[in-house]
């Protein structure tokens, strides 16, 4: 019942959006760019987030472990979401009009060419799924064999390497060269803080719907991760910001000067509250963190947040002045690629084992306490 | 002279005091205290202590230096003297963000430490306690409950026999100088 929902609203989202595509199919790509990216971060949330717990040898995460690796083994459904962006990019990316480059553009051939970007494309993917796959895999044979756990640590150090690269590089290719004159060292760090704030949001909400015998101890671990990299997500993005205000060279403003007029300003300026103050004041307590209504509250504010901030890193690049008009077929997209995730991440979770029991720290996870 | 400072129980490990703890928590006494050699998880609930108030402090130690530093930089800059800087405004708020987050944390931080100082009561030089030999190895590896003579549930034969109750290694009367 729930997946014929979920399949009616994906139909629903992506059929709106191809109404969109019938009317103007450039502008409506930006749509779907949006959308994919936006989903895509939070299996790459959930799988940054695994990876770390072992990395870290966490006690206190195991128990929530097994949402987050549902949520990461979705990845190889955002492979086949990312064929129209790979067949209609040459629509997108500004330095794939190799006739009109300048020679700035010229000079940056060799990395931003077709050919190179789908290389890169299909290496992020296969990176992410090996990660996603094997580390899924290994934990479901952790449950009968617990000596799997060494395993599991040991490539975690690999795992999280191969991350941070694909995720960052996957960044500079689908939004930073949206304005491919513009560059920014921090802008990996950016997406990624913007990735594990999807994932820590869309898990606790995914627990909340469980019957994970959890504690509000490990919700308020969630809210303190969240809060941390809310405060983390403001600390990049103004650092970012900061610099090229204060240099003012031309070919770095360019960025903000986009997201300064056409009505975009009104946006940049509702990230700093939408994102920062309202999230940062609403989960700060403790009392807030370990009150479920609370705590779902903010994870979902701070879910619908983060699709803005990534709609803020798109659109603007579209060239759009009368980007509202459009906005009804972004959101479809949005909530058709939203909608297939939900069913992939229900099908993977369908008969599975919501805890991982052979793993050695289940019960000081199961005992775990926040003093 | 000598007047009664308290009675301290001596126990050997976290467990022990946490459930002697409890027992002085719901025999109703307010002035006493658990001394550990470390942090013991769960003596907080044991004793029925109540969230502490420091967070407070800090917040409003924090949205103070927030505002100091904002009005100084505002003043000295857009004010006072201004300076053409890179041909910026004077009003300049986004350089006024790096300080004003510092100044914040600064503030914050000194907050937390000298608040927790005061309240603590410190720093004081002396305390009735360090008359007692056993209670050196506090910061070692024993387990002391002290319950002061001033609280007003105090008696020393019925407040021995609470202690006692709760399985001591050895009770002691500490007395305090006046």
């Amino acid at each position: 019942m729930q997946r014929l929902v979920l399949l009616g609203l994906a139909i629903l989202g992506l059929g709106s959006w191809f109404l969109g595509f019938q009317a103007d199919p450039t502008r409506s790509l930006y749509g779907y760019l949006f959308a994919f990216v936006s989903v895509l971060t939070i299996p790459l949330g959930c799988m940054v987030f695994v990876l770390i717990q072992h990395l870290t040898r966490a006690g206190w995460s195991v128990l929530v472990r097994r949402i987050a690796e549902f949520g990461m083994a979705t990845v190889p459904l955002f492979a086949v979401l990312f064929l129209p962006i790979a067949l209609l990019g040459h629509d997108l990316f500004p330095w794939s009009h190799v006739e009109h480059l300048d020679e700035n553009l010229i000079k940056k051939m060799p990395y931003l060419n077709m050919k190179f970007f789908m290389i890169r494309a299909a290496m992020y993917f296969v990176v992410w799924t090996g990660i996603a796959v094997w580390f899924y895999r290994k934990s479901l044979a952790q449950d009968a064999n617990p000596n799997v756990t060494r395993q599991l640590w040991k490539w975690s150090t690999l795992g999280i390497v191969l991350f941070a690269l694909s995720t960052s590089f996957a960044s500079f290719d689908w939004l930073m060269s949206l304005q491919p004159h513009w560059y920014s060292t921090v802008f990996g760090v950016y997406f990624f803080a913007g990735c594990f704030l999807a994932g820590l949001a869309f898990m606790s909400l995914a627990l909340m719907r469980t019957s994970i015998p959890l504690k509000p101890d490990h919700y308020h671990d969630l809210g303190k991760l969240l809060f941390g990299f809310t405060v983390f997500w403001a600390y990049i993005g103004f650092s970012q910001f900061m610099l090229y205000w204060y240099a003012n060279i031309p070919e770095e403003t360019e960025f903000y000067m986009r997201r300064l007029e056409d009505g975009w300003q009104s946006i940049s300026w509702a990230l700093l509250f939408t994102n920062f103050f309202i999230p940062f004041f609403v989960i700060m307590s403790r009392h807030a963190k370990r009150n479920k209504k609370v705590f779902a509250f903010g994870c979902l504010w701070i879910l619908c947040a983060h699709f803005l901030d990534i709609y803020w890193l798109v659109m603007p690049t579209s060239g759009d002045e009368h980007w509202i008009n459009f906005l009804p077929y972004d959101l479809g997209a949005l909530l058709g690629i939203l909608a297939l995730f939900m069913v992939a991440f229900n099908w993977i979770m369908k008969g599975q084992s919501m805890i991982p029991k052979g793993d050695p720290r289940l019960k000081e996870s199961l005992a775990f306490e926040n003093y | 002279m000598l007047k009664n400072y308290g009675l301290i129980a001596e126990y050997e490990s976290p467990h022990a005091i946490c459930e002697a703890s409890k027992r002085v928590r719901d025999a109703g006494y307010q002035k006493w205290d658990a001394c550990t050699p470390f942090p013991v998880h769960g003596l907080d609930k044991a004793m029925g202590l109540k969230d502490s108030v420091l967070p407070w402090f800090v917040l409003v130690a924090g949205i103070t230096g927030c505002a100091l530093i904002s009005w100084l930089m505002i003043w000295v800059a857009a004010y006072d003297y201004p300076l053409n800087i890179g041909g910026k405004p004077t009003w300049s708020v986004p350089a006024f963000v790096p300080p004003a987050f510092e100044v914040t944390i600064l503030f914050s931080s000194l907050m937390a430490v000298f608040g927790m100082f005061a309240l603590c009561g410190l720093p004081r030089l002396h305390h009735p306690l360090f008359h007692s030999k056993k209670f050196e190895r506090v910061t070692d590896d024993k387990f002391f409950i002290v319950i002061e003579a001033q609280d007003a549930l105090f008696d020393l034969e019925k407040t021995k026999d609470l202690l006692n109750q709760t399985h001591p290694v050895s009770i002691e009367l500490v007395e305090e100088q006046l």
